[in-house]
């Protein structure tokens, strides 16, 4: 009896309150809302191959940015990891039962999925050409696309979110089980933790960034408006306020997930716990301070810039220790290569890359010159997609034995894992350099020159995409015929790994007991 | 009416080892909520604060046309409302249910009581042309009509989301006073009334901000 055939019929999983199902619930949803995201890349990439503007018209090409940039950002990147394996294996390594609110928990999908339906509805409805940031005045005076859907879409998805992070945070504060203290905790656990505070401090200020734009934009109200005395770099201040921090709800999560599987795969206690620890918090509380760097060249005050520019660089060192640790983790380890390891070392890689780019344009001087070009674009996706997508993949594939109770195809996931390293670089890296030559983003035609590059780019996009559809094929494969995975496949330490594959419904028949830290490599388990 | 009983079983949610953890739990929740409320309210606030130092003569000007006597009446109905909460809370800790009863109708009363007197003073803000949307004229007779209408646009947003929140308020308060009239588990009653009384106190508190920052600008 686990917690996959506790129940069947449609309404033992849309009516579950059981977190593990939720967290199928949100796999499949999220997996939907990826391949949409992808598919809009897909045609911004083959419109880019040729210089001139011919595959799409400058208004399709705007729509499908924008699509592109929503659905990813709010319905992909930031659930993702918090409420797929958040959701799936918080309870499980705190040794609860269940999350505090398994009401709320169910409800918060739903919210997520009445927030999508608004935003498709906005796509289908004569699309939207904002990009994902919705800058005022154009958002609430000059587009003429369906602005106010969409917003009310990612104003919904907001609510979702910050009831994930209260269950979390609730989860984590009283869910523990005897004797696993804070310092006991997984990084992964951290992790979350970290997030949902970001979750639940940062979301709020875009709900009313959000419903500000929209009584302006719906009653004519002027509070971003320069015609009626607004300011609309105000909407900038308060959006970024929620967007930067939300990055890090993005990529926090990812930290948490490579420092489990690096610590499995090398079969080693993870270097410097207590420094991981707290450099997640410390990435979450910089994370607040650093919003005015998307701005310096908006007209803000100079010393505003000076200070947000010296408060960005400051986010660097939490992030370097933690690849430091990652590497000394690595040191003497008895290191596997199996597929969730690749990934994994291709976060660190690429992410480094990402994190050392962030410097560059966190520089007051040089980011005027590359504000608004592709330099920029190739940095961010470093982070988002390098880093983060590299350890969603990551962890999908280490947990995938304890979620469903199969093993996936070892070589295939290898395969997969190098076509996506080298197809992601293939994408983004020509995308620094024709950044650095001053490509601008969000066009649909360019110069001459910067044709092979572009070329060279959308190539790597199809290997990106073919990457991508692997694991959706042999991991669907896997659920009928991949080999039964026992308890603990990769003889990993872990709560969660101390019970049967797949988890019965209520997780752990007596509460477990503690006595140990995490990544109890050393001892057998 | 027969003195309920206080010696109900009292059944814990699954996922909880003890009720006390439960309890702990679903307080701790509430709490969270209302920092996330905090900071959605904040957001209005700060835009309200910038545009204030901007044009702080109009902004003092065109609060002085509210009704900051009638919104002071009002705000000391519903903090006494606050307090009648907080009376039912101790009532409901206390298992007396009838008490309970007659403090939370009076907690809704004061509340209702509320919603009715700023309905009032909207109406009366319609009538004098002050309403700056909804294609109605604009009638301030101060100087600088444009960016008043701006202090207005603040004024009805911030109190109308304050409004909504009265009503989900009053909403929650009137499915506690089902919950006491059937009073089940004393514990669990006196426990949500506590977390509702919560949610309602911060209401009060908002209220504070609202008025301090709106109704008493440039006086």
């Amino acid at each position: 009896m686990n917690y996959l055939n506790a129940g069947y019929g449609l309404k033992s999983w849309l009516l579950t309150l059981d977190h593990k199902r939720v967290a199928w619930l949100y796999f499949i949803s999220i997996t939907g809302f990826f391949f949409l995201g992808g598919a809009a890349a897909t045609l911004v990439r083959l419109e880019l191959i040729t210089p001139a503007g011919d595959l799409l018209s400058s208004d399709a090409y705007n729509q499908m940015f924008s699509l592109h940039g929503i659905v990813m950002v709010w319905f992909f990147l930031i659930p993702s990891i918090p409420a797929t394996m958040g959701n799936f294996l918080l309870p499980l390594m705190l040794g609860a039962r269940d999350m505090a609110f398994p009401r709320l928990n169910l409800m918060s999908w739903y919210v997520f999925i009445l927030g999508g339906a608004f935003t498709l509805t906005a796509v289908i409805a004569g699309g939207i050409d904002t990009g994902w940031t919705f800058y005022t005045p154009y958002s609430t005076m000059f587009s003429n696309g369906a602005v106010l859907a969409a917003a009310t879409g990612v104003f919904i998805v907001g609510f979702s979110s910050i009831l994930t992070g209260i269950n979390f945070i609730v989860t984590t504060h009283k869910m523990r089980a005897p004797g696993l203290t804070w310092f006991r905790l997984p990084l992964f656990v951290w992790a979350q933790y970290a997030t949902s505070l970001i979750m639940v401090l940062a979301t709020p200020v875009l709900s009313i960034t959000l419903v500000l734009l929209g009584v302006e934009r719906a009653f004519g109200i002027g509070i971003f408006d320069p015609a009626l005395g607004g300011d609309p770099i105000l909407f900038e201040h308060l959006f970024w306020f929620y967007s930067h921090p939300a990055v890090y709800i993005m990529l926090l999560p990812a930290m948490g997930v490579v420092s489990e599987v690096i610590a499995c795969f090398a079969h080693k206690r993870i270097f410097g716990y207590k420094v991981m620890a707290f450099s997640i918090l410390a990435i979450a509380l910089f994370g607040f301070l650093v919003w005015g760097h998307h701005m310096f060249v908006s007209g803000q005050s100079i010393y505003a810039g000076v200070a947000f520019s010296l408060l960005s660089f400051l986010v660097s060192v939490p992030s370097a220790l933690k690849i430091f640790n990652w590497l000394a983790t690595l040191y003497k380890g008895h290191i596997r290569f199996d597929a969730p390891m690749l990934f994994a070392l291709s976060f660190i890689g690429l992410f480094l890359i990402g994190g050392l780019t962030g410097v560059f344009v966190a520089t007051l001087a040089l980011d005027i010159q590359m504000h608004d070009t592709y330099f920029v674009v190739a940095h961010f996706h470093y982070i988002m997609v390098g880093g983060m997508v590299s350890a969603y993949m990551a962890g999908l594939h280490f947990w995938w034995p304890k979620i469903t109770g199969r093993l996936y195809p070892e070589m295939w996931a290898r395969v997969s894992a190098i076509i996506v390293f080298a197809g992601f670089n293939l994408t983004f890296f020509p995308q620094f350099i024709l950044g650095w030559a001053g490509m601008p983003r969000r066009y649909h035609a360019y110069a001459e020159e910067f044709q092979l590059l572009n070329v060279f780019s959308s190539a790597g996009a199809g290997m990106l995409a073919v990457g991508y559809l692997l694991p959706l094929l042999y991991l669907i494969w896997s659920l009928r015929y991949g080999a039964r995975a026992g308890g603990n496949p990769w003889d990993a330490r872990g709560l969660e790994w101390t019970v049967a594959s797949p988890p019965p419904k209520e997780n752990f028949a007596t509460v477990p007991r503690v006595d140990s830290e995490a990544y109890a490599y050393d001892t057998p388990q | 009416m027969t003195r309920p009983n206080n010696q109900t079983t009292v059944i814990v949610a699954h996922q909880f080892e003890t009720l006390e953890q439960q309890f702990d739990a679903d307080l701790l929740g509430m709490w969270l909520f209302l920092v996330t409320e905090a900071l959605l309210f904040s957001g209005a606030f700060l835009a309200l604060a910038v545009y204030y130092h901007q044009y702080y003569d109009t902004f003092s000007a065109a609060a002085r046309e509210l009704h900051w006597l009638l919104a002071g009446f009002n705000s000391v109905i519903l903090l006494t409302s606050g307090l009648a909460v907080a009376l039912a809370e101790q009532a409901a800790d206390q298992h007396r249910r009838r008490l309970t009863l007659w403090w939370l109708s009076a907690t809704i009363a004061l509340g209702v009581a509320f919603l009715g007197l700023k309905g009032y003073e909207y109406y009366m803000e319609y009538r004098a042309g002050l309403v700056p949307f909804l294609d109605q004229p604009f009638a301030f007779s101060g100087p600088d009509p444009h960016n008043a209408m701006l202090f207005y646009n603040f004024y009805f947003a911030i109190t109308g989301l304050h409004a909504l929140h009265m009503i989900i308020g009053l909403m929650v308060l009137l499915v506690m006073l089902v919950l006491t009239y059937r009073w089940r588990e004393g514990a669990r009653v006196a426990r949500q009334v506590r977390i509702a009384g919560l949610y309602w106190a911060f209401v009060d508190i908002v209220w504070v901000l609202v008025y301090c920052s709106l109704y008493l600008l440039g006086r």
